[in-house]
């Protein structure tokens, strides 16, 4: 299993701050990442190493804490403690702030582009997630404000291909939303976890999300649509998720971040305990009840916390991570033999 | 975390106007072996203890030992495995400085404190109130990190990590 994780690169992205998050764009070719250092920056890779193409400074007073790319590649979006959302716009390699979203009270926590890149979500401290419709103009305007948790939005995603958009939050909840009649409505609140849910993942399929928490557990959750084979009892036309999963006894502190392999999908931690790991589903176990197996774990993969763990969308096995220390690391995950 | 306006209540009534006040306890003997620069010194409970007992009461010119808030012996290091846990009691069951005194101990830690350090500090079980929601702010690092980044309660923190003269 010590073999399965090998270092291909260590970076100082962020030197005296932290790293918060990476973000891959979709050809897999450039990577974002942000920190503490009120920065974004742009790597892409020469010969056998990763240089800084871009620093995007100017655009934020306080803390980068998530980069999201557009579906297209040509947008990158970023959430900052100053309680702005900055849209950026790519020419060659050169980044222009051709918006600037307001509207949270305070510190935006996360920011993601829906599939078809024509709506955006943030969400806040504030308790609240925002729902934008982009329009060809790079106009945006807020469509719903939706008040679901009690508690700090930690982190939202998109479902990867249909708008369903899921968040998570210092509630301990995951909390689903779906477009009804104009306005966006909560259809599932997944519960479970015992404290803050740090991050989520969707599988390739879009039908088991992964959720990791302050709990030092990672679940894995299952859409059940209505007149489902397994008897799950849905109410009226929308499905209902359950959890099937639990990955518990492995983290030893919080588990920040969750990453959903979309080509081989494995799945990776980026966790407090300084720990990278990396889990498979046993190919034999029962889809409604998989159990998953340890395949890959980096004790000290960085000198700190690790934050956020990253596949790259097209080379397979191509992992990112970055942490407290300020740094990001590459590497290349191996499955084991025999598996 | 601690909202911008509920900084120490400086000029406001007392919440705890009498509190019991405890003797400091003594400077820490030093011995021949940490006299030998040969001899590698491991961090110890007492010297943590000797970190967070100078910090000022937001509410008292008080120390956070002479009040009790913070005694040795709720103190926990394991340097071996670069781990601090330090508990602490609240002069009150409601004291409403809880969060900025927890927030200023964990502040001194980060900044003392070699990054290898997993820091946890948390309330003393049973003797608070919002006991679990004051530890679970206090575990979140993104939301300490932004309330440092807000400069009304850094200044609050940093007074309350100033020498007093």
């Amino acid at each position: 299993m010590k073999d399965s994780l090998i270092l291909l690169a260590r970076v100082p992205a962020h030197p005296d701050s932290r790293c918060w998050f990476l973000a891959w764009n979709p050809t897999g070719t450039l990577l974002a990442s942000c920190g503490g250092d009120r920065s974004i920056r742009i790597w892409g890779k020469e010969g056998d190493g990763w240089v800084c193409k871009s620093v995007l400074a100017e655009g934020h007073q306080r803390t980068v804490r998530k980069v999201a790319w557009s579906p297209c590649g040509n947008y990158l979006a970023s959430a900052s403690f100053d309680a702005t959302t900055c849209i950026w716009k790519k020419n060659q390699d050169d980044f222009e702030c051709v918006t600037t979203l307001e509207g949270h009270e305070n510190e935006v926590k996360s920011v993601a582009w829906a599939p078809s890149g024509s709506l955006l979500a943030t969400c806040s401290r504030d308790k609240s997630v925002w729902v934008w419709e982009v329009d060809e103009e790079d106009e945006y305007e807020c469509v719903s404000v939706l008040n679901s948790h009690t508690q700090d939005v930690k982190h939202v995603i998109w479902h990867p291909s249909q708008e369903l958009l899921a968040s998570a939050s210092y509630d301990d909840t995951v909390k689903l939303y779906r477009e009804e009649e104009d306005d966006w409505v909560c259809y599932a609140t997944l519960e479970g976890h015992e404290s803050t849910v740090w991050s989520l993942s969707f599988d390739p399929s879009g039908q088991r999300l992964a959720s990791c928490s302050d709990d030092r557990t990672v679940r894995i959750w299952r859409q059940y649509l209505p007149g489902n084979e397994q008897g799950v009892v849905c109410n009226g036309s929308d499905p209902t998720w359950k959890c099937i999963c639990t990955l518990s006894g492995f983290h030893s502190r919080t588990v920040y971040d969750v990453s959903w392999c979309h080509l081989t999908g494995a799945l990776a931690t980026a966790c407090g305990d300084d720990a990278i790991r990396v889990f498979e589903e046993d190919p034999s176990s029962d889809p409604q009840q998989p159990s998953f197996s340890l395949t890959a774990h980096l004790p000290q993969a960085h000198s700190q916390d690790v934050n956020c763990v990253a596949w790259n969308p097209k080379e397979p096995g191509l992992l990112a991570s970055c942490s407290d220390d300020g740094e990001m690391a590459f590497w290349k995950y191996q499955r084991p033999e025999g598996l | 975390m601690v909202g911008a306006g509920s900084g120490a209540g400086l000029g406001g009534l007392l919440e705890n106007a009498n509190p019991l006040i405890y003797q400091r306890s003594g400077e820490r003997p030093v011995t021949a072996g940490e006299e030998d620069d040969q001899v590698p010194d491991s961090i110890d409970d007492r010297e943590i203890f000797d970190l967070i007992r100078s910090i000022n009461d937001p509410e008292h010119p008080l120390t956070l030992e002479e009040l009790n808030v913070v005694e040795q012996v709720r103190v926990k290091v394991n340097d071996r495995e670069s781990t601090v846990a330090v508990e602490f009691t609240p002069t009150i069951p409601h004291c409403s400085m809880a969060t900025l005194i927890g927030l200023s101990i964990k502040v001194k830690l980060i900044r003392s404190l070699p990054e290898r350090f997993k820091m946890d500090v948390h309330i003393t079980p049973g003797t608070h109130a919002s006991e679990h929601a004051v530890n679970k702010q206090l575990a979140d690092k993104e939301r300490v990190a932004a309330a440092l980044e807000n400069s009304h309660l850094l200044e609050v923190v940093n007074q309350c990590l100033s020498a007093r003269s």
